[in-house]
């Protein structure tokens, strides 16, 4: 009793200006110390799940687009991947190509937009604002292809709803390649600025078998030294018909998930490249299967989300809708990782190694540090920053008194 | 101060507090898309703040859910009167493909008084823009 | 060697019915109460990655399925159990050996009604603390809009 009462529960959320979203943190902190750590979800439950039970196998995958805006594709990508396992159906390869190129500037849209984040956490503006502003560039290439710059709605069980015309293949190139200055400007500002690598570097570590434990996925995963990565060990579309690798580092602490997040946008790049070389080759019109009927059975679509794999299991009887549709977004297995990465740190850390796992709440369905001696000293999100830009501007200063 | 002049006032910089009330995230990004360079609200003064006690304007996005009615409830009781509510995006204003759920229980204007309407799946920044124009004038008592 | 092979030569007559539905997909029947032995032999031992469990309510009792991938073959395998008692399903936890199956128990708890035995922590997770007792959201014939 009496070691709970030294402690200080500092609660973050549900609103707070760290997350654009509610969810609830309760921090357990002594001193400054960060001991233990709660997470209350449940914010953002609008029950999909039961709602897709209702819906027709083609409305489903409007449904799923609508469970996060952010990785927008993904859903309906893994639920039609899954509708396809169950009815076995192998689709046209030009639609393989379009959705692969989706997949992929949905990626760089949703690192680019994590980075930006990342940067105003940690109280560098400058960072926050570039990396909104070339965001923009990959919402223009989106809006030239689909027509939004959000919720494309490109998935279809069967292919997919757009072609992307030859006519339109050179001007995609030349916007993705006005990408990589942007890119190589992050890398830069990352990879060389002293104050981001005193604030990231051995900061919120997440070890190898801890992060096993916690069965994390994606970057996170991977920033830790597990290999792992859906598009290239469970192949779909089009990812096994071009050249790319995996990004995997060992150290598992904020500055590695920021790396990784960078050189993948290299990667989908490159990817985006290739799949545009091969839609050149192939004949136009021939994307979308028109799928008719749904047989019963079962079926497990995946797909490597901007924040790891991405999991939809369908179950169908025969009849126009699914009987069962279960959803695993990513976040769900990487934002309890936060309960171990997060201790040990200073109070002023939390803000960051929280938002390292690219949290995306929508998905999974928020933090507070609450003082335990006295159960009322209570911190919001805003100080939380406030504390986080100031600690980075103590380190830019030296060891001078602010 | 009187009501009218405190609304008046209110017309000339906007600080908005945006709440999300179990949106798909969308709406959330475009919001703060039109605050960064492209876009760049802040010219009109319009500005993001970190708390509701220094808001003018409660942005709210999302079909309010039962585990978050309670506290949108509150947000709007501590927001300082006079304050504008503006429903962003379809879920906020009519529920869309989420009113048969058994956990949300909006659309927002059974909950709090709104003030203005922003639809779109998401609404686009220039959308927005449109609609917090269309609200400032309607505010002035302009057409 | 095969990870099917080693599961078959593991559990023998443990696997009540193998089906591969395509080489990447495989489902395996086994009873609820070998659960725990299983997941910790291929949790431990074969190094499987847990994804996800999946409750279902059947006319005949809730099915859980607990998803296992193997990274390195990209194969998925399934392990379907089936518990018949309709009034008070319970099952063991498996959260004690995998810490990643900790949030879907708390929320198979809530939202089918399943008793996860042994599980440190059930208690609301996407729901309302308030939420009503007997209402199971995810059961056939409940989960309908109140106003």
């Amino acid at each position: 009793m009496n070691e709970e009462k030294k402690r200080t529960v500092i609660p973050i959320g549900p609103y707070h200006p760290l997350q654009e979203e509610a969810e609830f943190f309760k921090l357990y902190v002594e001193g400054e110390k960060v001991v233990d750590m709660d997470i209350e979800i449940g914010y953002n439950h609008r029950g999909i799940e039961k709602l897709s039970e209702s819906l027709h196998w083609d409305q489903s995958a409007f449904l799923v687009e609508r469970i996060c805006g952010i990785c927008s594709t993904s859903h309906p990508f893994a639920y039609v991947n899954a509708v396809e396992d169950l009815a076995g159906i192998e689709i046209p390869i030009r639609a393989k190509y379009i959705r692969s190129v989706i997949g992929e500037l949905e990626r760089i849209q949703s690192h680019m937009l994590w980075l930006g984040l990342a940067g105003h956490f940690i109280g560098y503006n400058t960072v926050w604002m570039w990396s909104w502003k070339y965001r923009e560039l990959v919402n223009d290439i989106f809006e030239f292809i689909t027509g939004n710059r959000m919720h494309y709605a490109m998935m279809k069980i069967g292919g997919v709803r757009r072609d992307i015309e030859k006519k339109d293949i050179p001007q995609i190139e030349k916007m993705c390649n006005d990408l990589i200055p942007a890119i190589d400007l992050f890398k830069g500002a990352v990879t060389d600025d002293p104050v981001i690598h005193a604030r990231t570097k051995g900061v919120g570590i997440l070890p190898k078998d801890v992060a096993i434990d916690y069965c994390v996925v994606g970057p996170t995963a991977r920033a830790s030294g597990i290999d792992i990565d859906i598009r290239r060990d469970d192949p779909y579309s089009a990812y096994n018909l071009v050249d790319w690798k995996v990004i995997v580092t060992k150290n598992g602490d904020v500055f590695d998930k920021v790396a990784v997040r960078i050189l993948e946008m290299y990667e989908s790049i490159k990817i985006i490249r290739g799949c545009l070389e091969g839609l050149k080759k192939e004949p136009e019109g021939n994307f979308d299967l028109n799928v008719k009927e749904i047989p019963a059975g079962e079926g497990i679509g995946r797909h490597e989300a901007p924040r790891g794999e991405v999991y939809h299991y369908v179950r169908s009887d025969g009849t126009n809708r699914p009987v069962r549709h279960k959803i695993r977004a990513p976040s769900y297995v990487n934002v309890p990782s936060d309960q171990y990465a997060v201790k040990g740190y200073t109070v002023s850390d939390a803000a960051l190694v929280l938002a390292a796992v690219d949290p995306c709440y929508c998905c999974t369905e928020r933090v507070a540090v609450i003082d335990k001696e006295k159960n009322k000293k209570i911190m919001n999100g805003f100080d939380l920053i406030k504390l986080s830009q100031e600690k980075t501007a103590k380190i830019k200063n030296g060891p001078k008194i602010l | 101060m009187s009501a009218p002049i405190k609304i008046k006032a209110l017309t000339k910089s906007i600080w908005v507090f945006h709440a999300a009330c179990s949106p798909c995230n969308n709406c959330d990004i475009e919001l703060l898309d039109a605050l960064t360079p492209r876009y760049d609200l802040e010219r009109f003064g319009i500005q993001l703040v970190g708390s509701v006690r220094h808001a003018d304007a409660l942005l709210v996005t999302g079909a309010v859910n039962k585990k978050v009615v309670d506290r949108i409830k509150r947000l709007y009781e501590q927001a300082p009167k006079p304050c504008v509510v503006v429903a962003v995006g379809n879920c906020a204003c009519s529920e869309i493909m989420f009113r048969d759920s058994y956990n949300t229980c909006g659309p927002l204007d059974k909950i709090i008084p709104v003030n203005a309407y922003i639809p779109g799946c998401p609404p686009k920044p220039e959308a927005m823009i449109t609609g917090i124009v269309k609200l400032i004038k309607a505010l002035k008592g302009e057409k | 060697m095969e990870i099917i092979d080693e599961i078959k030569n593991k559990f023998g007559s443990k696997i009540k019915k193998f089906e591969e539905k395509n080489p990447r997909r495989i489902y395996i029947d086994i009873l609820p109460s070998d659960i725990v032995e299983i997941t910790k032999t291929l949790f431990v031992e074969l190094k499987l990655r847990f994804i996800i469990a999946t409750g279902i309510d059947r006319r005949d009792g809730f099915e859980i399925l607990y998803h296992f991938a193997e990274d390195k073959t990209g194969k998925v395998i399934t392990f379907r159990v089936l518990i018949t008692d309709k009034e008070k399903p319970e099952i063991e936890t498996i959260s004690k050996v995998i810490k990643g199956a900790e949030w879907i128990e708390r929320e198979m708890w809530e939202l089918l009604g399943i008793n996860f035995k042994g599980h440190p922590n059930l208690k609301h997770l996407l729901l309302r603390d308030d939420w009503p007792s007997c209402n199971y959201p995810l059961r056939q014939g409940q989960g309908k809009r109140e106003e």
